[in-house]
């Protein structure tokens, strides 16, 4: 079965006065169906990019520079903008980070989610405000009616994001784009939150791409996982081998530095040195800078993303074999 | 880290006063902060942890008295903060400081990292020119950076190297106490390896005691030695470490402790996942603040508020289970 999105050699650049920053460089990863995939790195590391290169939503004079984003096998890239506007929203919808940013304080609840739904015509009349109801109580969210009334401002911050969602929910979209749904909230709601959208996922089989910095919530919800530095994919694969077979010195070092229950109070292991700069043209491996295990032909080849075990790739000349 | 108190928090209580309206008439009083007593050990790192509202940061703020408190005593090697004159105070800032969250909020973009790192030498001592400089250099090779940045504006600086500025600056005056308002919640994994481990470092050659506030457990369970866990304005559990991460008695630090996502995809732990939202500060819920959500909530827990329980020496909790 075809995935439902292939991402193939994606390059975003972002020129500015003093050159042109490499957001990706040559990004490749597949989303099948139903599937929960993570994309996990740090700031700058162009996760955020990715989603919005996705969408062709990269904030300009950022743009896409090459490589190919086939969703149900149709290149997006080649799309016209009315044909985008008629996909974004409805086939593969957005989740933000910030959901206060998101959601317009000026109109209801009510409004917004029955207004994505009437500008898809998903429903029409009475089938509206049902259907409002219905994927907002999937959320969780007790007396759905009373919600639609409401205004962003008078929500919290999970109940914000729970009604991101089931606006996500409610087009019946076949891929999510999630960017960090959880970082702006509390611990136990964010349990909450995740918790309802890998049931979900799993109720509709629905694809979530799951954009974060955080390594916990990866582990505990994706099934498949690519971890990016600096523009580009380091390791990528199943969960279990990424975290359990780590095979590569970046993804290593990540986890290495988690504060552990297993070692309170010892001197955490770090990651020598910062990320290079994305104006840098960097000959050779991007991680070779900080590496522990670096080799002469780090500092001159960039390795290659290569199979380095049953589900498991790695762009690593150390395990490459 | 010995048993003396360095700073004794006495019934704390802090209230905002809100909304306003036509002639005051909508004013509610929001009790942020109440009756909370505490004490730090010197030499301790003393993690609190909460959600959002849960008063944290009201709390650093009210020890180093950047809001007045309504009730209470904060004594500092026993004497009051609160209500000590204004030329006592100035002297009584040197002894404790604060790093803020979010490093960019705390520095003055408008000035460089001499500035910024020499203004409590300039304030309090008679330090200039050449010597001023050379102090400040050797504060920031203190905290890993070298000498070039003297020259640098914040925003010429990442999140990790900003918040080892901050530092820099609230170790000038050589303090006893720091309390840092989530030095790491702002930073990417790595930096925030480097800041732990540096804060460790710093505590040691300094005889320093913190005051951990942090809503990211893993950090505080790693570097703190007790654990004060505030819900809704109020403290509900206290004890070290151990204690309180293996065998949390609240059902709030059970809950609390059980969310964390943990990197490690075959965990299968129990989550005790809450119900509803928190309350707001506004209008506390009567009884125990945490009943509306308490998985196992009884009809005292309704109507009276649960006392302070010992579970063993250090350790406590306040809730009509035990």
């Amino acid at each position: 079965m075809e995935p439902i999105l292939q991402v193939q050699d994606l390059h975003v650049v972002f020129p500015t006065p003093r050159g042109d920053v490499r957001a990706l460089s040559g990004v490749s990863f597949d989303i099948e169906k139903g599937q929960m995939y993570g994309i996990v790195g740090e700031s700058g590391c162009g996760k955020t990019v990715t989603g919005r290169a996705i969408l062709r939503l990269v904030t300009p004079p950022g743009k896409v520079t090459g490589g190919r984003v086939l969703f149900h096998g149709a290149d997006l890239l080649l799309k016209s903008e009315d044909e985008m506007r008629q996909l974004r929203g409805r086939r593969i919808s957005m989740v933000f980070q910030d959901p206060s940013a998101a959601l317009n304080p000026l109109f209801t609840i009510g409004q917004q989610i029955t207004g994505i739904m009437k500008r898809h015509g998903v429903a029409q009349g009475a089938a509206l405000r049902e259907r409002a109801i219905e994927s907002l109580t999937a959320l969780g969210l007790g007396e759905a009616e009373q919600l639609l009334c409401c205004y962003p401002h008078q929500l919290s911050g999970g109940m914000q994001q729970r009604v991101m969602i089931a606006m996500a929910l409610c087009v019946e979209a076949d891929l999510i784009i999630a960017d960090e749904p959880t970082s702006c909230l509390d611990v136990t709601i964010q349990f909450q939150i995740l918790d309802l959208l890998v049931k979900l996922q799993q109720e509709r089989t629905v694809a979530i791409m799951l954009i974060t910095h955080d390594l916990g919530v990866v582990a505990e919800t994706c099934e498949r996982v690519a971890v990016f530095y600096l523009g580009r994919i380091v390791e990528r694969g199943g969960v279990r081998n990424l975290f359990h077979h780590t095979k590569h010195p970046y993804t290593q070092g990540l986890l290495a530095a988690l504060p552990d229950p297993r070692n309170w109070g010892t001197t955490l292991k770090m990651i020598p040195g910062s990320v290079p700069s994305a104006l840098e043209l960097i000959a050779g491996c991007a991680f070779a800078s900080r590496c522990e295990y670096v080799m002469d032909i780090c500092r001159r080849v960039e390795p290659p993303l290569l199979p380095v075990g049953d589900d498991h790739l790695s762009a690593c000349h150390l395990y490459a074999s | 880290m010995g048993q003396e108190v360095l700073l004794d928090i006495k019934d704390l209580s802090v209230e905002y006063v809100s909304g306003g309206g036509f002639f005051g008439r909508n004013r509610r009083r929001v009790r942020v902060l109440e009756n909370l007593n505490l004490q730090v050990l010197r030499g301790e790192t003393l993690g609190v942890v909460g959600e959002s509202g849960c008063g944290k940061t009201t709390l650093a703020n009210s020890l180093l008295r950047f809001i007045r408190p309504r009730e209470g005593q904060v004594l500092f090697e026993e004497r009051d903060v609160l209500s000590m004159d204004r030329a006592s105070l100035r002297q009584q800032r040197r002894q404790m400081q604060m790093v803020f969250q979010n490093p960019f909020s705390s520095l003055d973009p408008r000035m460089d990292v001499l500035g910024i790192v020499g203004e409590p030498l300039v304030t309090h001592t008679s330090l200039r020119g050449k010597a001023l400089k050379e102090q400040v250099t050797a504060l920031l090779v203190e905290v890993g950076l070298g000498p070039q940045f003297v020259d640098r504006h914040p925003h010429e600086l990442s999140g990790g190297q900003a918040q080892r500025v901050a530092l820099a600056r609230a170790l000038a005056l050589n303090p006893k106490l720091l309390v840092l308002d989530e030095p790491t919640s702002a930073l990417d994994v790595s930096v925030q390896a480097q800041i732990v481990n540096l804060l460790a470092e710093l505590q040691e050659r300094h005889g320093l005691t913190y005051i951990l506030i942090s809503h990211s457990l893993g950090v505080v369970q790693h570097v703190c030695d007790r654990i004060a866990v505030l819900y809704l304005g109020e403290l509900v559990e206290l004890g070290p470490r151990q204690g309180i991460s293996e065998s949390p008695k609240h059902p709030y630090t059970q809950a609390l402790f059980s969310s964390t996502p943990v990197a490690d995809p075959d965990r299968s732990s129990k989550r005790i996942i809450l119900e509803g939202q928190v309350p707001s500060p506004s209008s506390p819920p009567p009884g125990c603040r945490f009943h509306t959500r308490c998985p196992y909530v009884m009809d005292v827990c309704r109507m009276d508020r649960p006392a302070a329980i010992t579970i063993e020496d250090g350790h406590w909790a306040a809730c009509h289970l035990l």
